[in-house]
């Protein structure tokens, strides 16, 4: 219910500020000698250009609902079919590489809480804030860099040329060798300040008179870290996933420009440049819905871990 | 206390360094931002020697030139050698259109070029460039941090003293300015802006832009501290004695709010530099011949030089340690203003 009233304000405020702007996309044509101004009139009536704000809202509303979310300028076909294939790859993108942060960050976040005295330990938070400073832009550049030096990896893209009618494992293959690079990157990038949150938890946790106890009981190391401490600090953990999916979009949406991901990414940034305004809207609404459905999984997840959040 | 004494001096020191660099790029470049060296493109980083060819030792640092020796691609002339001279005159330039001046810091004769980070592709000097670029980034990092927090500080104190209906619509407000990742929003809001305009005006919807998606965030914290600030003895006190609400804010509320406020700057104005950054490279911020460190980065955009000019990277590599700056900073900070907020 919330997020449906959040849902609507984000469509009336994205809607708001594409709309007020000056010019539209057929200001090119405009300047078009050979264009008369009565056909971009008849244009623009035609897309609905030069009706009133609250009609147009109104109407894109009804095409959203029926899935279409209006019409681009740009493409000429119904926004949302260009836009659920994108958002399946953008979210198998951000799905795959945030199952590859989190993967790596515990294990590390872990080792670092419990080594915190030891000499490794200043150096180690060197390195990471050290990382945590590096320029996603960089970083992602590199990966290309590597990807275009080596050639191990495909430098952009989702399937090979000519793959599609190769059997279904081969495909998957290929897609999976595609997907390593920008998920890899994506991870890479949200990493430290993962690594941060998973041994900040973990050291509240393993302060706590309870870990002691255990201890003293003589519960083996491994088990007393990941049995007794992890699923304790997994609750702020857990909604923290829920926030870092924003930060985790805005990072998709970089690495999807420079390895040519086609995902949501390069729509907006075109959408942008031609001023195609619906496919802005349609984007803008699928990264909050992405976002979301993310704060929802989070709320469900820490429902199924925390006995107390069950209890109430 | 002692250890993060230490690290905002060392933040403090930095940040000065490179503030102090960009601010005064005129001087510390050596030559103009537009500058052009069609003969040179894509010249590697001049190297400073002390010891030439011959194994002499020379107590002034010197460059070697390069010439094209038909292969494409430069090789180092190790015969002509050119001295670095430092206090040269030079490029006119201005320091913020009050002083003009002829003078650099260091330089070397014509014809040979010092270029600590390498040529672009119209041969023009990448470190004059970066600092030059600075002026455009950072100071769009400053200001637009600067108008977030204000925002901030202003909604969060509203929100928070006042409370009710006030504090429910504001908040829903930011909630709704959170939801959104803000890259997304960022595009949304540059695609209502016109395209083809002038570069001051394309600066300062970057900068309007950046400050106004950023509110949020600052608001929620500054709440928070409002909240339990109003309600301390003294302010109660205050009140007692009959001091009108105004009254409170400025002079018993906002100052406990302070230290957060300047942490969140200091956190902001790099994430803002970053957000400039992606938006100029990705070809929807400040264009050329003005150069900003995206548009120093877009040229990796091609394929070619991003696989054969490594040289380009180095102006990304130097935001590193000027990061690391502001988040030593920003954590000095927060440890600083820990017991006040509390």
């Amino acid at each position: 219910m919330h997020a449906a009233v959040l849902l609507a304000a984000i469509s009336l405020l994205s809607f708001a500020l594409v709309q007020l702007a000056p010019g539209d996309f057929f200001d090119q044509m405009r300047m078009n000698p050979r264009v008369s101004a009565s056909t971009v009139e008849g244009l623009r009536a035609e897309y609905g250009l030069d009706r009133s704000f609250a009609v147009r809202y109104a109407l894109w509303l009804r095409s959203a609902i029926h899935g279409e979310f209006g019409i681009s300028l740009a493409y000429n076909t119904p926004v949302g079919s260009l836009l659920f294939p994108r958002a399946r790859n953008t979210l198998l993108l951000t799905a795959t590489s945030t199952l590859l942060a989190w993967l790596l960050a515990i294990p590390i976040g872990v080792w670092s809480a419990t080594n915190r005295r030891h000499l490794s330990r200043r150096s180690s938070e060197l390195v990471a804030s050290t990382l945590l400073t590096v320029p996603e832009l960089l970083l992602f550049l590199c990966i290309l860099l590597f990807a275009a030096r080596s050639g191990w990896f495909p430098s952009g893209g989702m399937y090979s040329v000519g793959s599609e009618d190769s059997a279904a494992f081969q495909r998957l293959k290929d897609l999976a060798w595609h997907l390593f690079l920008p998920s890899l990157g994506l991870a890479l990038a949200c990493l430290p300040a993962l690594i941060r949150h998973v041994r900040s938890a973990m050291i509240e946790v393993l302060d706590s008179p309870f870990i002691r106890a255990a201890r003293s009981h003589g519960v083996p190391r491994p088990r007393l870290l990941f049995r007794f401490a992890l699923p304790v600090a997994a609750n702020s953990l857990i909604s923290l996933a829920g926030f870092s999916v924003a930060t985790m979009l805005s990072s998709s949406l970089l690495v999807e420009v420079i390895l040519s991901w086609p995902g949501l990414g390069p729509l907006l940034v075109e959408a942008t440049l031609n001023k195609d305004v619906y496919v802005v809207i349609g984007t803008v609404m699928f990264s909050a819905v992405f976002l979301i459905v993310g704060n929802l999984v989070a709320d469900v997840l820490l429902f199924a871990v925390d006995p107390r959040i069950r209890v109430e | 206390m002692l250890k993060h004494r230490r690290k905002l001096v060392a933040g403090a020191i930095l940040l000065a360094g490179f503030h102090v660099a960009v601010l005064l790029a005129g001087f510390f470049a050596p030559y103009g931002y537009a500058t052009q060296n069609r003969e040179m493109p894509y010249m590697p980083p001049s190297g400073l020697h002390l010891v030439d060819a011959q194994g002499k030792v020379h107590l002034r640092p010197f460059v070697y030139g390069w010439r094209d020796d038909g292969s494409g691609a430069l090789k180092l002339d190790s015969t002509q050698s050119y001295p670095v001279h430092f206090f040269v005159q030079g490029w006119p330039y201005n320091v913020g259109g009050l002083v003009h001046s002829r003078m650099h810091l260091f330089g070397v004769a014509e014809p040979g070029r010092v270029c600590l980070l390498g040529t672009d592709g119209f041969g023009r000097d990448q470190f004059s460039r970066f600092l030059y670029g600075g002026q455009v980034s950072l100071l769009a990092g400053l200001i637009a941090a600067a108008l977030s927090v204000s925002l901030g500080v202003l909604v969060g104190a509203l929100a928070g003293f006042y409370g009710g209906w006030i504090d429910e619509t504001l908040m829903r407000c930011g909630e709704l300015f959170l939801a959104l990742p803000w890259l997304y929003l960022l595009f949304a809001v540059r695609a209502a802006m016109p395209l083809q305009i002038t570069q001051w005006q394309v600066f300062l919807l970057l900068v309007s832009v950046l400050g106004l998606i950023g509110w949020a965030r600052p608001a929620r914290l500054v709440r928070g501290i409002v909240l339990s600030a109003k309600e301390r003895n003294f302010v109660v006190a205050a009140r007692g004695f009959g001091a009108s609400n105004g009254y409170l804010i400025r002079r018993h509320v906002m100052p406990q709010a302070s230290g957060v406020a300047l942490t969140q700057v200091t956190l902001l104005i790099p994430q803002y530099v970053l957000a400039e950054v992606t938006l100029t490279f990705l070809g929807l911020g400040v264009s050329e011949p003005m150069p900003s460190w995206g548009s120093l980065l877009s040229a990796l955009q091609q394929y070619y030089v991003l696989s054969s000019y490594w040289w380009m990277f180095l102006p990304a590599a130097l935001l590193i340690p000027l990061f690391l700056a502001y988040y030593l900073a920003a954590d000095a900070l927060q440890e600083h203003w820990k017991p006040v907020s509390l």
